[in-house]
């Protein structure tokens, strides 16, 4: 067991954890924030992307133990104030999601490459989503939803 | 999920220290994760060497580029330095997974893996590389040894790849459309004593061509990739592509990385 | 007010969804849960010797194991095959015993062996690996064309044959043959498919032994349909002790419309330990045993004259079942499939002849389109080389062919009500710039690539019912749709409907025809599904029958409502039923200025004594309350057709193909929400793109499924497309007052023949699906071959 303190959507939380636990199991489990979503086994499909210390990566292949003093940041930590951060106000404005499973993962992708790229074309934002599969969308409002997002950003 | 004992360790002694037969070194965790996940390898210790600041950084001399082993695919790729003496290095560490692997994912953690679809193992090559252990020094060439296999000695730990600046150089991959891994991945660098060809993704491990180099150091041209036979005897087969079709598609990507030096 | 119905209303369910709130089945827990684990089959064939849980029982952790002797003892019954088909001789299918785990054999890589409950999912697949399971290992059956000559599986299954089905009539397609002055010949393989929900099967079963009841929450497109598969032929509980939960659910494409086996299995053994049981599938689990899709091989004939007008068309077809006969599986390769085999042309004579065959792979059932993409593959590669071979333009030997006159009575089954298919393609020619395209192919040519164009059109019959001609084929249950419309006292409305929403967006859709019906606000209108508990039985979602079929059971409850509104206005307004009309929410007397709203009627019902000087609204005879219910059954199914044209580069040094341009002109009627519906064409393109060009599901000769992970089944990522241009032309459907006719599957049928017409009009020479770089490559450089030698 090994003791982590983790600042999570601006909370400090400290919690006693098995050593391998699995960031994602982590943040679904321990923290029960569940938009965090699990789709596959490999790190391929991204559902599980948050952030860690600003930077996007797949919580599914982090371990809760080697983010102990990080910032986390989830998707449910991304509203302020009960407005919606812009990026999920144009995913629903342009209608980017449909069963919402991929959606958690892909806007806190898409978040992390605003911060990269402020004005991204078509073929940046393609290629920065390799790492988030959709299988509803066939992904053309999720482009248009990232446009939109940086024009408001 | 198997269980294991997390240490994070301080430093290079500290984490040698720890590390036994039973033991994995984790820096990105971009392999070793997925594989205790899905039960493909368990370990007692897992030492996270990721906190150790020696290891991390990028230093470029007049002769050649270091980069600490866990430095990660996205300051590879966002390094001004790199970009400048080797473009190609950052341009290949873009094009590493995706941004989350590559704001993870570290340079040491590629080369110690050495999955043969791996795309850093061909530059280690093609810009004979240094890999510094806490112990030695290897060369690129003596490094990988076959697959997922390399001279790494139980416990020891990369420091740093130092690469040679080449004149120029130029690498091209045909990603698997699946995983995203090269498929045939082609490293091209025009060094001032001969021009190197490392192929990855087409065989069980990286590889020199030494029949592309020779050619390409006698006329660094495309049409010298041509008059090259490259045999499909040795090359992987899968459901993603014939052993023909790699061999085809090292020449051809051969070709397109000559010409975009 | 202005109209709802035609506006590109912003989806209510997103911003939960948006925000992490939304709640899948995996986010589903229970006080007290265990973790259930499958010991799944490593063989696709084998016998069952001895199953010894022995030392598994006593790891840490560990609930129970129950295996299949535990399931028979149970006295649990099997999956079952939902649609019962007749061969051409008369006979019955004949379809294997498909316990939920498995007893003395096993038939695929992952079948249901035990399954092993802990109080961790860590203690559970710990203690799963330690089971041990004596094989005797049999010889599998694997591919789809040689099955019937292989080792038979299934002692009463001889030649691995579920059936042969016959649809048409052979003597009349003869005789077209006869007069034909050309044949044109083709043999394809519709490649096998993953559906990869995003969300992975999940199943978390809770028993109350107080009430004695059971509730499932499950990833269903279809609770109310695996509430009844579990009660009534699992025999797990009674129908009125099991409730079914399909909450949020990440996406199904036909692989989440009926109950696998972990949805019986945990059920079962909640109640039997009585604590609940949570199985969360991973990844490989999912490719491993979710159903697949497509699988066909088909040799297809097509006579023509040689001015391109068509006479006759055969179709011999094996499909794959798998191992086991889902329960759409046999319904996906026949009626789904037989009566659009002739495309949307006019077609003298025509007949489709279907072996359905039995293999040692994981069972086949709907995906995406579900034997629609089969058929529009088959006829629209036919129809462009019959183009080719007759140096005809691919549009107008369409054209040609394409009936003009509604309703249409097509060859082999379907009265079509309504459509303008010439309007179709001529508004895809124009959108696509088909006269540009030999510049572009020049443009693309000095970039030293290869450009293709392709084009398809195609009709599709999907609203899926109505239950007397779909129980005459051989459907076990009706296929109506239900819905309850129910005003709450202050006014706003719970519409209740017995589809399901995962991904469609019914939470919005079916609100903007409630609003419009009923005059109340769409922020005041609830939609509830996935709860068998809620609202009244319904049959689901798939085969782009909600709307059709449930969104209209919403406007003949919603008109219900107002006939029983018109009546209490009437009483209030102290006048005469017939002079009440309604409009926007209010109920007026013609020619006065009195009038009530909806929601001042909605208030009355429920407060009908006198109190004060609020008088009892209710006429005499009339019950309290405002609720109505309807179920609807539609006289036809629903016909969206259209045309699609795609444009593909293929790089000839490599073979790797891209689709550039993608144009797309689709029917579907009365469209209720442009935004929602154009989100249901791009998926649907995605995944006929994907099938084209990407996807393939590929076991070995032993049976093991190679393509089991991302790593190895390729599924298609945004940087594999290019934005896909869309339009619609409207000719409403007459079969339903909302005149819709459904999108949900039109991309993945319309997609591949598109594709991979554009592909073979690139690279000069046949190929098939997916068109990966590699075949590609190989074909183009065969083909150039075989020219330079000809020349």
């Amino acid at each position: 067991m090994k003791k982590i303190s983790v600042e999570v959507n601006g909370k400090k939380v400290t919690k006693e954890i098995q050593d391998h636990t699995i960031l994602s199991v982590f943040i679904r489990e321990n923290l029960n924030l569940t938009g965090t979503h699990v789709g596959c086994d490999t790190s391929q499909c991204g559902a599980c992307v948050v952030h860690v210390d600003g930077k996007s990566i797949k919580s599914c292949t982090a371990l809760a133990a080697d983010v102990d003093g990080s910032k986390i940041t989830t998707i449910e930590g991304i509203a302020k104030n009960g407005n919606m951060h812009p990026m999920q106000e144009a995913f629903k404005k342009l209608h980017g999601l449909q069963c919402g499973f991929c959606t958690p993962g892909m806007v806190m992708s898409a978040i992390d490459l605003l911060q990269n790229n402020k004005k991204p074309s078509d073929t940046e934002i393609r290629e920065w989503l390799e790492g988030n599969i959709c299988r509803c969308t066939g992904y053309q409002n999720i482009v248009a939803a990232v446009k939109e997002a940086a024009s408001k950003m | 999920m198997k269980t294991f004992n997390y240490h994070s360790a301080k430093d290079v002694k500290e984490a040698s220290k720890l590390s036994s037969s039973n033991s994995a070194y984790l820096a990105g965790g971009m392999t070793t994760i997925p594989s205790i996940k899905l039960g493909l390898a368990s370990y007692r210790d897992v030492i996270d060497i990721k906190g150790i600041k020696s290891l991390s950084g990028i230093k470029v001399s007049g002769k050649s580029v270091k980069i600490g082993a866990t430095t990660k695919h996205v300051e590879v790729a966002k390094s001004k330095d790199v970009k400048k003496a080797i473009p190609s290095l950052s341009a290949l560490a873009e094009g590493i997974g995706d941004p989350q692997v590559r704001n993870r994912g570290t340079i040491g953690g590629s080369i110690a893996n050495n999955d043969p679809s791996a795309d850093y193992p061909s530059a280690c090559i093609a810009l004979n590389a240094v890999i510094h252990t806490n112990s030695r020094k290897i060369e690129a060439e003596k490094f990988f040894k076959g697959m997922f296999e390399t001279a790494l000695k139980s416990g020891e730990i990369i420091e740093a790849i130092e690469f040679s600046i080449p004149q120029k150089s130029n690498y091209q991959k045909y990603p698997n459309p699946a995983s995203r891994y090269a498929i045939v991945g082609v490293y091209v660098a025009k060094h001032k004593s001969a021009v190197n060809v490392a192929v990855t993704g087409a065989k069980s491990c990286v590889y020199n061509d030494k029949d592309l180099s020779k050619a390409l150091s006698n006329n660094f041209s495309s049409s010298s990739v041509d008059a090259v036979r490259i045999s499909s005897s040795e090359m992987n087969s899968d459901v993603h592509a014939s052993a023909e079709y790699r061999a085809n598609m090292v020449k051809v990507f051969a070709k397109k990385a000559v010409e975009a030096c | 007010m202005a109209s709802l119905v035609g506006s590109r209303v912003e989806r209510k369910e997103d911003k939960k969804l948006l925000t992490g709130r939304g709640k899948y089945t995996a986010d589903v827990n229970f006080v007290n849960q265990t973790f259930a684990y499958f010991v799944r089959s490593p063989h696709a064939r084998a016998q069952i010797k001895k199953v010894d849980i022995t030392k598994a029982m006593k790891a840490p952790g560990v609930v129970s194991i129950l295996t299949g002797a535990d399931i028979a003892n149970d006295k649990i019954g099997g999956l079952i095959a939902g649609w019962r088909i007749k061969s051409e001789d008369g006979s019955d299918m004949k379809v294997p015993a498909h316990p939920p785990l498995a007893n003395d054999t096993v038939n695929y890589v992952g079948d249901h062996v035990a399954v092993v409950i802990a109080e961790s999912l860590d203690e559970a697949r710990n203690a799963a690996e330690i089971v041990k399971v004596d094989y005797k290992i049999l010889k599998a059956v694997v591919d789809t064309k040689d099955a019937m000559s292989s080792d038979q599986i299934y002692k009463d299954i001889p030649k691995n044959l579920c059936f042969d089905w016959l649809l048409g009539d052979r003597t009349k397609v003869k005789e077209a043959f006869e007069k034909a002055d050309k044949v044109i010949k083709i043999d394809l393989i519709n490649n096998r498919l993953v559906p990869n929900a995003m969300e992975p099967r999940a199943a978390n079963a809770d028993y109350n032994p107080s009430t004695e009841e059971i509730t499932l929450y499950t990833t269903s497109q279809n609770p109310h349909l695996a509430r009844i598969i579990i009660s009534a032929f699992n025999g797990v509980a009674p129908e009125n002790k099991l409730r079914v939960i399909a909450p949020d659910v990440g996406g199904g494409f036909g692989s989440k419309i009926y109950p696998y086996a972990e949805e019986v299995v945990c059920s079962w053994a909640a109640k039997k330990i009585e604590r609940p049981v949570k199985w969360v599938a991973d990844r490989t689990e999912s490719f491993l045993s979710d159903c697949h899709g497509r699988d066909h091989v088909t040799h297809a004939e097509l006579a023509v004259k040689n001015d391109g007008t068509f006479l006759g068309f055969k179709n011999e077809t094996i499909a794959n079942l798998g191992a086991y006969a889902s329960v759409f599986g046999t319904v996906t390769p026949t009626y789904l499939f037989g009566p659009c085999a002739t495309g949307v042309y006019k077609m003298p004579a025509a007949y489709t002849n279907v072996k359905a065959v039995f293999t040692n792979t994981a069972p086949v059932d709907a995906y995406r389109g579900a034997g629609r993409p089969e058929a529009t593959y088959t006829i629209e590669t036919l129809v462009e080389k019959a183009a080719r071979e007759l140096g005809m333009d691919p549009a107008e030997i369409r054209m040609k062919n394409f009936p003009t006159q509604f309703p249409y009575q097509q060859t082999l089954v379907h009265s079509v009500d309504s459509g303008d298919y010439v309007a179709g393609l001529n508004k895809a020619m124009e959108l696509a710039d088909y006269k540009g395209f030999e510049k572009r192919k020049r443009e693309s040519a000095s970039k030293g690539k290869l450009r293709g164009i392709g084009l398809c059109s195609y009709f599709e019959a999907c609203g899926i019912a109505p239950s007397p001609v779909v129980m005459m084929l051989g459907c076990g249950i009706g296929l109506w749709e239900s819905a309850e419309v129910r005003f709450n006292p202050t006014g706003n409305v719970t519409v209740f409907t017995g589809s399901h929403s995962h991904g469609q967006g019914h939470d919005t859709t079916f609100a903007q025809i409630a609003a419009d019906q009923l005059g109340v606000p769409i922020e005041n209108i609830e939609i509830s599904h996935g709860d068998t508990d809620k609202g009244p039985f319904g049959y689901g979602t798939y085969g782009s029958r909600s709307l059709t079929v449930g969104g209209t059971a919403i406007v003949k409850a919603c008109d219900k409502i107002i006939a029983k509104g018109k009546r209490v206005a009437a009483k209030m307004l102290e006048a005469s039923v017939d002079d009440v009309e309604f409009s926007n929410g209010e109920f007026v007397v013609a020619k006065s200025n009195k009038k009530k709203t909806i929601g001042e009627i909605a208030f009355a019902c429920y407060l009908p004594g006198t109190y004060g000087e609020v008088k009892s609204p209710l006429p005499e005879g009339e019950e309290p309350g405002l609720k109505e219910t309807s179920f609807f059954d539609p006289a036809n199914f629903s016909f969206p057709a259209g045309s699609h044209i795609c444009e593909v580069e293929v790089d000839p040094d490599t073979g790797e193909t891209k689709v550039v341009k993608y144009t797309a002109i689709d029917d579907f009627g009365t469209i209720i929400n442009p935004l929602v519906v154009e989100g249901q064409v791009h998926g649907g393109l995605a995944q006929g793109i994907g099938q084209a060009l990407y996807e393939n599901c590929h076991y070995d000769e032993t049976g093991q499924l190679v393509t089991a992970s991302y790593m190895d089944y390729t599924m298609p990522r945004a940087d594999n497309f290019p934005d896909f241009n869309l339009g619609f032309t409207c000719t409403p459907a007459t079969s339903n007052p909302l005149g819709t006719k459904g999108c949900g599957e039109a991309g993945a049928i319309a997609a591949p023949p598109a594709v991979m017409n554009a592909v073979m009009n690139a690279i000069g020479t046949e190929i098939s699906m997916p068109a990966t770089a590699e075949k590609v490559w190989k074909a183009y450089n065969q083909n150039k071959k075989r020219n330079s030698e000809a020349a």
